[in-house]
């Protein structure tokens, strides 16, 4: 009863804050919210242009200051891989090459078979959880495209030697992350291609920004209608207040 | 024994009650040490101290050692990929000292000498550009009050109240005044391709973080800084240059950046897929969720901060913040959201920074009362209770929970993180 109540009374603030929000309200929250155009669909998409913004000014540019970059040091630097594949690297990899890599450089951390170990991410697992209150985000249950994998590993791992391998290793390791998840045969062989090919499981499960998505209501007295507080969570079953959830120091 | 033993003695006395209820409360009166309190002349006053430059780079008094940011050894693997909190409950004012800015890395702190210094914007551009630190202080300067929070803060309370204060429930939370050169300046220089509708932020340390930014943003109000507080941006916030993404949550203010290339549309990297994405009830997950939504939390009393059994005036007080623009009012509730009253706001109330609110309240003998603060932007958005959140967004989202807090006065003082019923 007593929730019903309150939802009743969410459900109406929430009507009315929409009933009060003129048009032009409801175009400056999207600007603040979402400020910028997606293409078509309603799930989020890598693999078409997202349309310019209109009617935005830049400032005159104030020559001499900063110099042009050379097509050769951008080249170094410029290793951001595009949901949908774009700018992939030259090189291939094998998942028989890559379980032998991840052994060496992975394993430590994330486990022989992607399972993690002690809090370091797990890799497998997790499908059919992200719909439950115990949703486990890995590659092959959360990840959106197999090119995004390649693009982190390669940027940020092996974790104390990022950068480190080749571009033909990094495939390799890539493949038999997605073999492990059941997403490659163990004879498969990839390069810029076979990775735009596989199609991840949770390829369209991404969705754009949706708030503001709670009531703006804001009662000033009686709030309450005479219900007592009822405590539902006390911290003191877990920690002493004011106390230790943290340290200052290396644990 | 005499009187320098007993005053030694007395100290210890002290220090040890100190030691032992450091973290949970402050001793109750403050006895001090008999020889420097009235009718004596303190020791401080027979003698002189140290000159100008004993400390050429100053530090805080030995006193305030106790004030330090901490971190949570179960929330990350390590300390290198992890985050350390800033203690909300001991600042003053509005301003976040630089030395006790809460932390996040994915990849350590780099050490990166000015000179050896590049950010490269290339990309959907005409002119692909290489500046140096010079040169970006050469550039026109703004100088802007922002708060930077971290998305996840609050996270670990989505299913209940399991942390001990406020420097763990909000202290992902801080406020500086950053300097820098506006971003649109550099991408002016460069020139924009006319299809140009995104642009990809990169960090130079080890993780190499990265985070597609929209142009309608870049071109707005985002800050390419290299001063905090009034001097460099410290080492853990990015020194020598970071973006500023004022409103924006933590990680899109990338940090060491090196490189900014525009694009078409957004890269989908690990921090907009894997992390940093919202997942809902039904298994879908919203992505590119930047603005830190209107927050709030009394940093006085709360669990660092008891009553000591003291009945009589208290001074209520607390931050507030909205990555939507300023606060504009602040509700106090003693009575878990029974009855509210309005809080004074503590000029300056600035766009996208922290608020200080302030309400006496007359806490009576064995009073036991439910402390929330409420507040409400300029756009309108009310903070809500977690009930509505969790209608909203289940609890398996982990970022932006901006939920109302609750503290649990007890009679004897002690303040308790807990949620409630609203």
């Amino acid at each position: 009863m007593i929730l019903a109540v309150g939802v009743a009374l969410a459900a109406g603030g929430h009507a009315l804050a929409q009933q009060g929000a003129p048009a032009d309200e409801a175009a400056r929250r999207m600007a603040l919210y979402r400020p910028f155009t997606p293409p078509p669909g309603e799930r989020t998409r890598a693999d078409l242009a997202w349309p310019a913004p209109t009617g935005l000014v830049l400032p005159a540019a104030i020559p001499g200051i900063g110099r042009g970059a050379e097509p050769a040091e951008i080249a170094g630097w410029d290793i951001a891989v595009g949901g949908d594949g774009r700018r992939l690297p030259p090189g291939r990899g094998s998942v028989r090459d890559g379980e032998e890599l991840y052994l060496t450089h992975c394993a430590a951390c994330h486990g022989d078979f992607g399972e993690g170990v002690d809090r370091w991410p797990a890799l497998i697992g997790g499908r059919g959880t992200l719909n439950t209150d115990q949703a486990r985000r890995t590659v092959g249950s959360y990840w959106q495209h197999a090119p995004a994998v390649f693009d982190y590993v390669r940027r940020a791992m092996p974790y104390t030697q990022p950068q480190s391998l080749t571009n033909d290793e990094y495939y390799a390791i890539t493949a038999y992350i997605l073999h492990i998840n059941e997403l490659l045969p163990e004879d498969a062989v990839v390069g810029a291609a076979a990775l735009r090919a596989v199609r991840m499981p949770n390829q369209d499960g991404f969705v754009l920004e949706d708030r503001p998505d709670t009531p703006d209501s804001a009662c000033t007295s009686n709030c309450r209608e005479g219900r007592a507080v009822r405590i539902e969570v006390d911290s003191r079953q877990f920690v002493r207040p004011g106390s230790h959830s943290g340290f200052a120091e290396p644990q | 024994m005499d009187s320098n033993q007993q005053a030694a003695s007395r100290r210890r006395l002290l220090l040890a009650a100190a030691a032992g209820t450091a973290a949970a409360a402050s001793p109750a009166v403050a006895a001090g040490n008999a020889e420097n309190l009235p009718p004596n002349l303190p020791e401080w006053g027979r003698s002189l101290g140290p000159g100008v430059i004993e400390e050429a780079y100053g530090t805080r008094s030995a006193h305030e050692a106790h004030v330090l940011r901490r971190y949570v050894p179960w929330l990350t693997p390590d300390r290198i990929s992890s985050v350390s909190f800033t203690p909300l409950h001991d600042m003053h004012g509005i301003i976040t000292p630089s030395a006790l800015h809460f932390e996040r890395h994915h990849g350590g702190v780099p050490e990166i000498a000015p000179d050896d210094y590049r950010l490269m914007i290339h990309g959907m551009v005409d002119r692909p550009l290489i500046f140096t630190l010079q040169d970006l202080k050469r550039l026109p300067q703004v100088s802007r009050i922002h708060f930077l929070e971290c998305p996840a803060n609050g996270g670990m309370e989505w299913r209940g109240s399991q942390m001990s204060g406020c420097q763990f429930t909000h202290g992902m939370l801080s406020c500086s005044e950053w300097t820098g050169v506006p971003l649109k300046h550099l991408l002016a220089q460069a020139g924009l391709k006319p299809n140009a509708s995104w642009l990809l932020a990169e960090g130079g340390d080890a993780s190499h973080l990265t985070r597609s930014i929209p142009l309608a943003k870049a071109l707005d109000d985002v800050i390419v800084a290299y001063g905090q507080n009034g001097e460099a941006v410290r080492p853990q916030q990015g020194y020598p240059v970071r973006l500023v993404m004022p409103g924006w949550e933590g990680n899109t203010w990338i940090k060491w950046v090196r490189r900014i290339e525009v694009g078409d549309r957004p890269w989908f990297t690990r921090w907009e897929t894997r992390a940093y994405t919202d997942l809902m009830p039904n298994g879908l997950a919203r992505q590119f969720t930047f603005v830190n939504e209107v927050n709030s939390v009394i940093t006085n009393p709360c669990p660092e901060k008891p009553l000591n059994g003291r009945p009589g005036f208290v001074e209520i007080s607390g931050l507030a913040w909205s990555g939507a623009g300023a606060v504009r009012r602040v509700d106090v509730s003693v009575d878990g959201g029974d009855n509210w009253r309005t809080a004074e706001l503590q000029a300056p109330v600035l766009d996208k920074a922290c608020t200080r609110f302030r309400i006496a309240w007359e806490w009576r003998e064995g009073q036991r009362a439910f402390l929330q603060s409420r507040a409400i932007d300029e756009t309108g958005r009310v903070q809500p209770p977690i009930q509505a959140l969790r209608r909203a967004r289940g609890v398996e989202s982990i970022y932006h929970r901006n939920a109302i807090q609750t503290w649990l006065v007890e009679p004897d003082g002690t303040v308790v993180n807990v949620q409630i019923d609203a």
